[in-house]
């Protein structure tokens, strides 16, 4: 099926991550006028390390995903330093959605839903041959390529969040947002997606923060573990959250 | 201008070419319905037909504001009112507390029947019914003019602005990490909106506009792959539709509006049989 050593694309480029980036969440605090839907959340995360987010519907976990984005308003700052010379740098940021706002029969491609994000040139006007090899070489590094010109309607669960990675590590960024899917992917295309996300981490310098709801996945692949109900409930190595008694009060 | 009538008659060889204002309302046509094609896609894409249905409805309220000011040109009475209620509505939609379907028709339906009772004072609503059905016989040429500008700064702002849009409308977040301003660009889009339809609906009528804006764009759907064909065909629908409905309606001297879309809709219903099966072509 899959043949990692096929991909040139992955093992001649990107240099894997060096350690040395850090960004640092502190205090963030998102408010509607009527409620506090998280509060007073600090991270610390490094590149090449994937932190994985849990937690119970409601706790909160896509609103802080949604305030490092951007799209909530929230009280805090995000920093993002370089170690090896102390520097500031601007957060680039990648997010993989848990699905598009796509409806059946969207004449809507693979081409032009990815080129929508990367070219300024209008995709209703032509089509860039240089771009699409581009496109293409890009949905190769998770053996997507050939789905170029299906009709991003059509994908199955599985075909879709490979080129939704595709399209967020386009350009590479600095932290890698990803919802974990919840349905439309088969057991055996959610191993897929934990294949790839083990090999970004290789490979890429980045960071990853992996909205999680499979236990298994965060015991085997993740670093860090953050147990949230509103605010930081536990943190720490995997086995120490799973197995902690504050994980058994909101999961028990 | 006489030279344009001049070389449309030499190209046309019909009787209904002799009349200027068969001449006016072709052109109108020509000017208009691409633009319809074109941002219909997009309308029809991020599911705003309801939208664009409301902000016809608010051209109603608009004359009647116009009227009690006392401001002669109610076209621009209509567009300022319609960019306000546009901007507002996205507003209240932006605040997430009611579903849009709900805001939405309870702004159409208020604005609407402001417009009524404010017009209707006094009992001379007859006056304005026009308003309702629009008739594009009756455009002139200086109001050919201002189409001819609105239709360039529409295409512009639809080369510059596409991609963003239509990121937006896919998913906001994924847009926001793209750093991509979706509030920014649904509210561009929404203000365009406004000023197409308040500028044709003197022509093409409330009842009827959203018609216009809907079917070419949603019969495009139903035979295309992806973005190119999508507005290729679109526009070529409307066109078409806009073209063979003027002339229809000479020969049988109906109004032009209804013509067009009954005609629309035909190609909406051919299209819907003729629907690719679901899967893409290789």
């Amino acid at each position: 099926m899959y043949n990692f050593n096929n991909n040139r694309k992955l093992t001649v480029r990107q240099d894997s991550a060096c350690g040395l980036h850090c960004i640092k969440i502190k205090d963030i605090t998102v408010r509607t006028s009527t409620q506090t839907l998280i509060e007073n959340i600090n991270l610390h995360i490094h590149c090449g390390k994937i932190t994985a987010l849990i937690g119970r519907n409601g706790a909160g976990k896509s609103t802080l995903i949604k305030a490092i984005i951007g799209e909530w308003k929230h009280e805090g700052t995000i920093a993002f330093t370089d170690l090896k010379n102390n520097t500031v740098e601007n957060l680039t940021i990648g997010y993989v959605p848990q699905s598009l706002n796509i409806e059946k029969n969207t004449p809507v491609s693979v081409y032009d839903l990815f080129a929508g994000y990367i070219s300024k040139s209008p995709i209703f006007f032509h089509k860039n041959r240089k771009l699409y090899q581009r496109i293409k070489d890009q949905l190769s590094i998770f053996d997507a390529q050939d789905l170029i010109d299906k009709r991003a309607c059509d994908l199955s669960g599985g075909e879709l969040q490979r080129v939704l990675l595709s399209i967020a590590i386009t350009p590479v960024p600095n932290l890698l947002l990803l919802d974990e899917p919840i349905s439309g992917i088969d057991r055996n295309g959610m191993q897929l997606f934990y294949n790839n996300i083990a090999r970004l981490k290789e490979n890429y310098d980045l960071a990853m923060i992996i909205v999680s709801h499979d236990f298994d996945f965060v015991r085997k692949y993740s670093d860090y573990v953050i147990l949230l109900d509103k605010k930081i409930v536990k943190e720490g190595e995997p086995k120490e959250v799973l197995d902690s008694d504050e994980f058994k009060q909101v999961f028990g | 201008m006489d030279t344009l009538y001049k070389l449309m008659e030499t190209i046309l060889p019909f009787s209904w070419i002799e009349y200027n204002f068969m001449k006016n309302a072709l052109l109108a046509i020509l000017i208009i319905t691409p633009l319809f094609g074109i941002l219909g896609t997009m309308i029809v894409n991020n599911r705003m037909a309801f939208f664009s249905d409301a902000l016809g409805h608010s051209a109603l309220t608009g004359v009647a504001i116009g009227t009690i000011f006392g401001i002669a040109d109610t076209n621009l009475a209509m567009l300022v009112f319609a960019i306000l209620f546009a901007l507002l509505l996205n507003t209240i939609k932006r605040k997430n507390t009611v579903s849009t379907d709900t805001v939405i028709s309870v702004f159409s339906s208020l604005s609407m029947a402001i417009g009524l009772v404010i017009l209707s004072r006094g009992g001379n609503f007859s006056k304005y019914s026009g308003l309702l059905v629009g008739d594009i016989l009756s455009i002139t040429v200086n109001e050919i003019g201002s189409l001819m500008v609105i239709f360039i700064f529409t295409l512009l702002f639809w080369f510059l602005c596409f991609n963003h849009l239509h990121a937006s409308g896919i998913n906001s977040s994924l847009a926001r990490s793209k750093r991509i301003n979706t509030n920014r660009m649904e509210d561009c889009f929404s203000v365009v909106i406004a000023i197409i339809v308040m500028f044709s609906i003197r022509w093409v009528g409330i009842l009827l506009i959203n018609a216009l804006l809907i079917l070419p764009a949603a019969a495009s759907r139903n035979m295309s792959f992806n973005m190119r064909e999508y507005h290729l065909f679109s526009v070529m629908i409307s066109l078409f539709s806009g073209v063979s409905g003027l002339i229809a309606s000479y020969h049988l001297g109906t109004a032009t509006g209804p013509t067009i879309v009954i005609i629309a809709s035909a190609i909406f219903f051919f299209t819907l049989f003729l629907r690719p099966s679901g899967k893409s072509k290789a």
